[in-house]
């Protein structure tokens, strides 16, 4: 059988993304143990940075790859994007924060990319069963990054809880593509489309319960109400730099997915399905923001925070239409942006065994670690919704398309939540710059690769709040791709 | 258009001036430091005095736009900057009175640490001001909006690391979010009636539309939702509660932001907003209906406080009820009139004010202080002493003086409109002279009794002082130069400021920015003689009452005070608004979401600490366990139960359809 | 020739018992079973829409599913295996360090 060139190049980030985990493996076993650890974080740098270039090759072959399994178009360029740069972050704050806590194993990094494989293959993929082993992929690896640190009992139960509840959901999920496999003889999203058009009656439950079990599944990935449960659990046990991971990624990656069966192979369903992600949207912000209110632990803030802006994306994805989803596309941008720049300085800050990682640990440093600190302030203040970050600019591009898509009561909750979920992301800031010290927090770990994560998640934040127009426009020509434009 | 301003300096100078001190200040000593901070905003005043002479040549609007902030997705953000009438005049306001300020406050703040992040906060606040007040559209306005109140909060809790100013800057900034929450529904709702955000695209837009005598219409509901924001920032009844204790910040931080520049950001926008509010004329009653209740409200509160700050926190919260109601019967002129005069007075009122505290090293009760100066503070602080005493006579409105003549502007207009709302004004007139002159006699002049005054519900009891005060042995003593000289401006300003409204000159003066394509609903605001007289009475009779309490017959006010205990603490409490808050939101809310509010918001607004939140953690515990309890057999039933709700609404809504 | 209806409420009754084990059962390796019973009730959807739709698809999907599922233990029982050295026990109810 020939497969044209085009094929592998339309796929070239995840060749060179599993290409450069392979040889961190081979690594492993050959090199010296002194060096070995340095080389791999390296290796995968540079394999992460040339699959982010890549994508420029992918993008200028759009079009099918394998039998109409994979797609490469606007949408899947820009998650394939975004994926590959939070994971180029994740991993320059990783490599720092392994050595804080001497658990500097090279197999951290394959697993990080062999996820990252995963979720391009999400986001790329047209074909159930392709998202499902690419969730898979991601999934599996996330799991033992989260017990990545077997010493401590945290991070072991924290593996745990996501380990099993993770594959009760993806059960779900399946169960859900065997329906609609069963409703529409097919598991490519737009040949279910068009045979969905002509479904005899009796079919009409059967896909809409596929809808649910899927929703059910891909809902528990993103986080969010009511299936967010694990989330602060999984998100305070594991190490920071897994949480950080967890919390962009994965998360994007789901994002399209989820945008992608839902729009195009449930698009006709919408009226029904609307109402599960209406509901979802409202429960999430409502739960995380409150939730949230009252945690000290900055792992599980930020994990409450992360539920509350997926409902923030579900009110985008509410919003039908074009408007919505670029909404979401460019929202999810931000999240990615303005999370990872703070879950860098939380990781820098933690420094070995995770001994300051509560808020009161916070205290007073403001003026001691200024870097850390205004990096950290310009995510906090992003996460707000502050304008002149791209939090503000997430938020008014997502609540504009409600108002659009009259979801006045949908917005309204959203507008209070944000209003609310300030307190919280402020008292951070307050506790850096106007208290004084309760601590002794000893100066972290000097870590030249760390300092270029927070800054670049910071600039990229101030980026997207002052310059939006370039990603914009593109995010708004892509969203066409699900809508059939 | 030839001319061009280049209006984008004076907040690219402000801008600048904050980047050097944030970069390099840590650097300096507090000389560069504060020649920097304050040459900066010398400079963007400069600039902003260098606009309005170029400008006041041809007096028609002017536009300038620097490229795109937002192009996409059919919505055009420009960053746009306009100049007219109404935006000149908060230009040279905000500069102006900034720029004092920023002399000041080189000497208020000499002794105290981080000196070049105040300048860097205070230009940057500077910025966000220029910003607010020179945008062209509401988006850009938003970015100001926000800007200025997060700079408040941080100057608020930033410098004295206290846990109260900490908890004030907090309140501050999440009360202001939920006039934020009403500002920002109203910039969608405004972008879905008239698809776009520029001002002049619009009131142009507006100007076709009709009245809406009849019913509520969509102008009405944003008119609403932009004062609701209005009432954020400025203060107004319900959220005025943070402005009190944002007084925790330093002295020239009130002066600045929460008394002369930011707290009016919200008559502005509502002046701004003027061709909308002609056409809704219910939300302009509400505007009138809440400024006129805040001035009094706020007033009565002022009667009794005993910090000197505070008594001029609630007296702001008086006036800029004033001003909006003058924004609610029309007359926007007259309200921007008053926002000017309120400006140099209230700005020199705090000015004063830290100066009487500097003098009196930290010491803020205003009986406190005329115990450590034997004789009256005013023997040992005389410029201070003539500065306070002129602002006081402007804003009790004592002819002659600035505040008098913006005030008649607007009881004279309000009078025209509504008898009742003018009468409550000219009562909130009488009460603001009263404790404004009561402020001064007890702050300046020796206790003519020679005995202390009683406190019956003060938190230190004499002999158990502030740490900062450090040897009340020292008697008081005048402020250096660098602090009274502004001072002394500022009284000119307030004493004279008025002049250029004599005859209406000013109003007419504003009166293009305020073509709102419909005549004017009231006739040309001429002082009423009935106004007139009134105002000047009241504002004698004020005096006199004052007079009579505090210097010739001081027992009388505490004979008083045991005739109406009850009423006395009903006031001194501030009506316990804070405590009704905590009564009447915040606990069917910690009810409502029983599981999740237990910390929160329990902490932040009610102040509950440790105990509230142990009783509502052990109340609400066994939800919150359940919810979250770490279990992980709970959770895959949380999930399951979950995903039966879904496949239960879907076959539901399936067998409902097929 | 035995309907597609008798296959499914098989399907849904495994996938049931999956999660009903799930939900009841307290000792870890026995949660994990429980999830192998539904994936294996999703199989059974696959193979007998596969039959009935006269696709091979269907079954190859299956190899897929089992496949990952085989993947899926093997991680598993690593992590299984380092709760347990950490806190010596099986028990999925002693199991709650984080919690609210």
């Amino acid at each position: 059988m020939h497969v044209p060139a085009d094929y592998y190049l339309r796929i070239l980030p995840e060749l060179v993304l599993t290409a450069t985990a392979v040889l961190i493996m081979l690594i492993e076993g050959g090199a010296r143990l002194g060096s070995r650890a340095a080389l791999s974080g390296t290796v995968a740098l540079i394999g992460t940075a040339a699959a982010l270039a890549s994508v420029a090759v992918q993008s200028a072959h759009r079009g099918e790859a394998f039998s109409g399994m994979f797609r490469v178009d606007g949408f899947s360029l820009f998650f394939h994007g975004l994926i590959i740069a939070a994971t180029l972050i994740v991993l320059l704050l990783s490599i720092g924060y392994l050595r804080a806590q001497r658990l500097q194993r090279g197999e951290f990094y394959a697993l990080l990319l062999f996820a990252t494989v995963g979720m391009c293959l999400m986001a790329g993929s047209v074909e159930l069963i392709m998202v499902f082993i690419g969730l898979e992929i991601s999934s599996i690896c996330s799991y033992a990054l989260c017990g990545f640190w077997r010493a401590s009992a945290r991070s072991s139960e924290a593996a745990l809880k996501y380990l099993l509840l993770g594959s009760f959901a993806t059960a779900f999920f399946l169960y859900g593509i065997a329906l609609t496999y069963g409703a529409s003889g097919s598991t490519n999203l737009y040949v279910i489309a068009r045979s969905l058009s002509d479904v005899l009656a009796g079919h009409g439950s059967l896909i809409l319960v596929a809808a649910a079990l899927m929703f059910v599944g891909l809902a528990f990935k993103v986080s969010a109400a009511p299936f967010q449960v694990w989330t602060p659990d999984v998100y305070e046990g594991a190490p920071v730099a897994v949480t950080a991971f967890m919390s962009a990624g994965p998360k994007a990656a789901t994002f399209a997915v989820f945008l992608r069966i839902f729009y195009v192979a449930l698009g006709r369903y919408s009226h029904t399905w609307f109402w599960m992600i209406w509901v979802a949207a409202i429960l999430s912000m409502c739960l995380g923001n409150l939730g949230a209110l009252r945690q000290t632990n900055m792992k599980r803030m930020l994990a409450y925070s992360s539920i509350a802006h997926a409902g923030y994306v579900l009110v985008a994805f509410a919003a039908l239409g074009e408007h919505g989803i670029s909404a979401a596309m460019f929202y999810l941008a931000c999240y990615v942006a303005m999370n990872l720049g703070a879950f860098a300085v939380i990781s820098n800050l933690a420094q070995q065994n995770e001994r300051f990682i509560d808020l009161h640990d916070y205290a007073g440093l403001g003026f001691r670690f200024p870097l850390q600190s205004v990096c950290l302030t310009i995510c906090m203040l992003s996460l707000i919704g502050i304008p002149l970050t791209g939090g503000f600019l997430g938020k008014l591009f997502i609540f504009k398309a409600a108002f659009q898509n009259h979801l006045v009561g949908l917005a309204i909750v959203g507008l209070l939540n944000s209003a609310l979920a300030a307190y919280y992301y402020l008292r951070v800031i307050a506790f850096l710059y106007m208290r004084p010290a309760t601590v002794e927090v000893s100066q972290p770990q000097r870590s030249l690769s760390m300092n270029v994560a927070m800054v670049a998640c910071a600039v990229g934040v101030l980026w997207l709040g002052i310059a939006p127009n370039s990603l914009l426009n593109f995010v708004v020509h892509s969203a066409g791709a699900l809508t059939g434009r | 258009m030839t001319l061009d301003l280049h209006l984008w300096y004076v907040p690219l100078l402000c801008f600048a001036g904050f980047a050097l001190n944030i970069i390099f200040g840590r650097f300096w000593s507090h000389a560069v430091a504060g020649v920097v901070g304050v040459g900066f905003s010398a400079l963007a005043f400069a600039d902003a005095v260098w606009v309005a002479l170029r400008w006041l040549g041809t007096q028609t609007p002017y536009l300038e736009q620097h490229g795109n902030w937002i192009s996409a997705a059919g919505l055009t953000v420009p960053f746009g900057f306009q100049l007219d009438q109404l935006s000149l005049v908060m230009l040279l306001v905000v500069t102006g009175v900034g720029f004092l300020i920023h002399i000041y406050s080189a000497g208020y703040m000499a002794h105290e640490g981080g000196f070049y992040r105040y300048f860097a906060l205070l230009n940057l606040f500077l910025f966000f001001m220029m910003v607010l007040v020179l945008s062209s559209n509401y988006a850009l306005m938003f970015i100001g909006w926000e800007g200025v109140g997060f700079v408040s909060y941080m100057l608020i809790g930033f410098f004295f690391r206290r846990d109260s100013a900490a908890k004030a800057g907090l309140k501050a900034f999440v009360v202001n979010r939920i006039g934020d929450f009403g500002f920002l529904i109203a910039l969608f709702l405004l972008f879905q009636r008239f698809h776009s955000f520029d001002f002049t695209s619009i009131f142009a837009q507006a100007r076709t539309l009709p009245v809406e005598t009849s019913g509520a219409g969509i102008l009405t509901a944003i008119c609403l939702l932009l004062f609701v924001g209005a009432t954020g920032k400025s203060a107004q009844i319900p959220l005025y509660v943070w402005l009190p204790d944002a007084m925790e910040g330093p002295t020239p931080v009130s002066a600045l932001i929460h008394a002369a520049t930011m707290v009016t950001a919200g008559v502005y926008m509502v002046a701004r907003s003027a061709t909308l509010y002609v056409r809704a004329p219910q939300a302009s009653a509400v505007v009138l209906g809440i400024g006129g209740a805040t001035a009094l409200f706020a007033a009565i509160i002022g009667l009794l406080q005993r910090d000197i700050k505070r008594v001029l926190a609630y007296s702001t919260v008086s006036q800029l009820g004033y001003m909006f109601m003058a924004c609610g019967v029309l007359s926007y002129g007259a309200g921007i009139f008053h926002l000017m005069t309120h400006a140099f007075f209230k700005g020199l009122l705090f000015l004063s004010a830290g100066s009487v505290i500097h003098a009196a090293h930290g010491e803020q009760d205003m009986f406190e202080i005329r115990k450590l100066s034997p004789g009256g503070l005013r023997k040992y602080a005389p410029v201070t002493f003539w500065c306070f005493a002129a602002a006081t006579c402007a804003i009790s409105g004592i002819p002659g003086f600035s505040g008098f003549f913006s005030k008649d502007q607007i009881l004279s207009a309000v009078f025209n409109v509504n008898k009742f709302w003018w009468a409550i004004g000219t009562l909130t007139a009488l009460l603001t002279s009263f404790y404004m002159f009561r402020a001064l006699f007890i702050t300046f002049f020796a206790n003519p009794e020679g005995t202390a005054e009683p406190s019956p519900s003060h938190a230190h009891p004499s002999g158990q002082e502030p740490s900062e005060v450090a040897d009340h042995n020292t008697l008081p003593h005048e402020s250096p130069a660098v602090m009274t000289v502004p001072l002394i401006i500022l009284a000119l300003l307030s004493t004279f400021g008025g002049l250029v409204g004599l005859g209406d000159r000013f109003t007419k003066f504003l009166s293009p920015a305020f073509q709102t394509g419909l005549p004017p609903a009231t006739g040309p605001a001429g002082s009423d003689t009935t106004v007139f007289a009134a105002s000047i009475t009241v504002a004698l009779l004020g005096l006199l009452l004052a007079w009579w309490f505090y210097l010739k017959n001081p027992a009388a006010p505490r004979r008083l005070a045991a005739s109406f205990p009850a009423l006395r603490a009903l006031v001194f409490n501030k009506f316990w608004i804070d405590e009704l808050y905590g009564a009447v939101i915040i606990t069917p809310l910690t009810v409502v979401s029983r599981v999740l509010l237990d910390r929160g918001v329990e902490q932040t607004i009610v102040d509950g600490g440790v105990q509230g939140t142990a009783w509502l953690a052990s109340a609400t515990g066994n939800t919150t366990r359940r919810q979250a309890s770490g279990n992980l057999r709970s959770y895959a039933a949380w999930l399951g139960t979950a995903a039966v709700a879904v496949l239960f609404y879907v076959l539901v809504v399936g067998f409902r359809r097929f | 020739m035995i309907p597609l209806s008798y296959y499914l409420i098989l399907s849904v009754l495994l996938f049931c018992l999956g999660v009903a084990g799930f939900l009841l059962k307290t000792d870890v390796i026995s949660i994990f079973i429980s999830i192998e019973l539904m994936l294996n009730g999703v199989n059974l959807s696959f193979v007998a829409f596969s039959h009935f739709l006269k696709q091979i698809n269907g079954n190859i999907f299956v190899f897929f599913v089992m496949v990952v599922a085989a993947a899926e233990a093997a991680v598993g029982l690593a992590i299984i295996v380092s709760v347990v050295r950490n806190r010596h026990t099986l028990s999925i109810d002693k199991i709650s360090l984080m919690r609210d």
